[in-house]
């Protein structure tokens, strides 16, 4: 196929004939990405201040080994490696960040903010050659349907941890749940809805509304038929994610702060900062 | 509205520039008209190609003010006219002359998808009978006017140039509809892998942006073509599950 015009076609990074502000939207998503990615990394890291009473911070959540009450097995074991940091964090975030990093919206994102591939719609690249999701690393994004599994489980976990917020303990702080749910089902709880209650609801909902949003998601419960018709629940569950994929990108974001937030939120309780406002 | 200056690129496939025209401009007025305005008494050697100048044929496909667009739906008033609005050609496709392109690529890359291959009929008289369920996905996909502006958007004909290796969204947009129609029981995934190259998609959604149809490119065509590819060869469980029902 023929070449179109050279002179029409300015090469290099960022040129463009458009006229507007194309870089406004890249540059926000590379800046409220990268803080996302240090906070939630020096928050991985700092294996304290995770948990408040009922309230345990999602980027702990589930913690599997740990020193809360909210811990499913058990502390750190003694044979862990002393050169390898341990956070029950570390542990499991791996899961919802590459449920993330392979998410067809922030995949779109990113390549645009961080790798400028292209950095905006009909603006030139930095690098001529281009492999896309054809060739390795990147063709490794095929498997975000195997995070989605693992996220829908979180979200299972996260919903545990939204209930347990709303169940205080009677005297002070320790103790949270009611008989069942806890392994310290002799302390007193009543329900109660504090400030910290309703945002790690509030975090539960907006997560599983960007999870269920999610294209694989849409497609393993329906797209992937040729004749919808035929399995008219898989038609409904197709037609209800259908109407919540198009606010995908709105649920990205918005989960996104609410999950930061959360976890900001705990913190700053179990520092002692602030106090955690009761309604009743 | 007053007058208007307009930067429209003049030239051929080997050499070409800029020319400024001010002309004049009133209310409604759509930068094709501009176009016409200025062929008609100032350039009359100015290539256009344009035919029903209601959204609907698709041929005035140009870039205004560096944004693909058709020229027939893109109104003055939506443009800053108080700086010169730049008109160039499509730049992913060769340059026939000023705003023309030769999109003929597209057409031959078309003729290489597997074309529509009904089952057997549903009734005696060769007939078949649908459910409009089964028919909403791909009607969306009816409404392309085949103007090529994803195409001339998506970076990796635009900026990487590979015709050879990738057919770019109009035609997943095509395959999508095969694929999705309930009548058909052609198999494309293989091609849509290796042929059409859909791992180069990089999911920029900037087809969905600049299509007049607000078609949902990206996400209603390409991401369940992606998926149902995922599902043939990257899948293991799914893999795995196929293999236990053939046994």
């Amino acid at each position: 196929m023929a070449k179109s015009s050279v002179a029409l076609k300015p090469r290099g990074l960022g040129k463009t004939s458009r006229t507007d502000a194309w870089w406004a939207t890249p540059l926000a998503t590379f800046i409220v990405l990268s803080t996302f990615l240090v906070y939630a990394t020096w928050a991985a890291f700092q294996n304290a201040d995770y948990w408040y009473g009922n309230y345990l911070s999602p980027f702990y959540s589930p913690e599997v080994l740990g020193q809360s009450p909210h811990r499913l097995f058990g502390p750190k074991p003694e044979w862990w490696p002393g050169w390898l940091p341990f956070s029950p964090a570390l542990l499991i975030l791996p899961f919802p960040a590459l449920f993330r990093f392979t998410c067809y919206y922030y995949r779109g994102a990113y390549y645009k903010a961080f790798w400028a591939d292209p950095p905006a719609c009909a603006v030139s690249e930095p690098r001529k050659g281009y492999t896309g999701e054809h060739g390795f690393p990147l063709i490794m994004q095929n498997i975000h349907r195997y995070f989605l599994y693992a996220a829908i489980i979180f979200i299972l976990f996260l919903l545990h941890d939204a209930w347990k917020g709303f169940w205080f303990a009677e005297e002070g702080i320790g103790g949270y749940s009611p008989k069942g749910l806890h392994p310290f089902p002799d302390v007193p709880v009543r329900f109660g809805i504090g400030v910290g209650s309703l945002i790690l609801l509030t975090n539960v909902v907006l997560l599983g509304l960007y999870t269920f949003s999610c294209h694989s998601f849409r497609h393993l419960v329906g797209g992937r038929r040729k004749l919808l018709s035929a399995k008219p629940m898989s038609l409904r569950c197709y037609t209800c994610v259908s109407g919540l994929n198009k606010k995908h990108m709105l649920f990205a974001w918005c989960s996104l702060f609410s999950v930061m937030i959360a976890d900001l939120y705990v913190r700053l309780c179990a520092a002692g900062v602030i106090r955690d406002f009761r309604f009743f | 509205m007053g007058k208007a200056t307009f930067q429209i690129w003049r030239g051929d496939a080997t050499n070409g520039r800029f020319e400024e025209y001010t002309t004049d401009v009133g209310d409604g007025m759509v930068v094709l008209d501009a176009v016409h305005l200025i062929q008609a008494e100032q350039a009359p050697d100015l290539a256009v190609r344009w035919n029903c100048k209601a959204g609907k044929c698709g041929s005035c496909s140009a870039e205004v003010n560096g944004k693909p667009r058709l020229m027939c739906m893109t109104r003055l008033d939506d443009l800053d006219l108080t700086r010169p609005v730049r008109i160039e050609p499509m730049k992913a496709f060769p340059l026939v002359r000023d705003l023309v392109t030769d999109v003929s690529w597209n057409y031959a890359a078309k003729k290489k998808i597997k074309p529509f291959k009904p089952r057997k009929p549903d009734a005696a008289d060769g007939t078949w009978r649908m459910l409009q369920e089964d028919i909403d996905r791909p009607q969306e996909f009816r409404k392309c006017i085949e103007c090529f502006l994803c195409q001339n958007v998506c970076h990796v004909l635009r900026e990487h140039e590979k015709f050879d290796e990738f057919i770019g969204p109009r035609l997943f947009v095509y395959s999508a509809a095969l694929e999705m129609h309930p009548l058909d029981v052609e198999n494309r995934l293989s091609d849509l892998k290796k042929q059409d190259g859909i791992g180069y998609c990089n999911i920029t959604k900037c087809c969905t942006v600049v299509c007049p149809e607000h078609i949902t490119i990206t996400d209603n065509a390409i991401i369940p073509l992606k998926e149902r590819v995922v599902d043939a060869f990257y899948d293991p469980i799914a893999r795995l599950f196929r293999f236990a029902r053939s046994e």
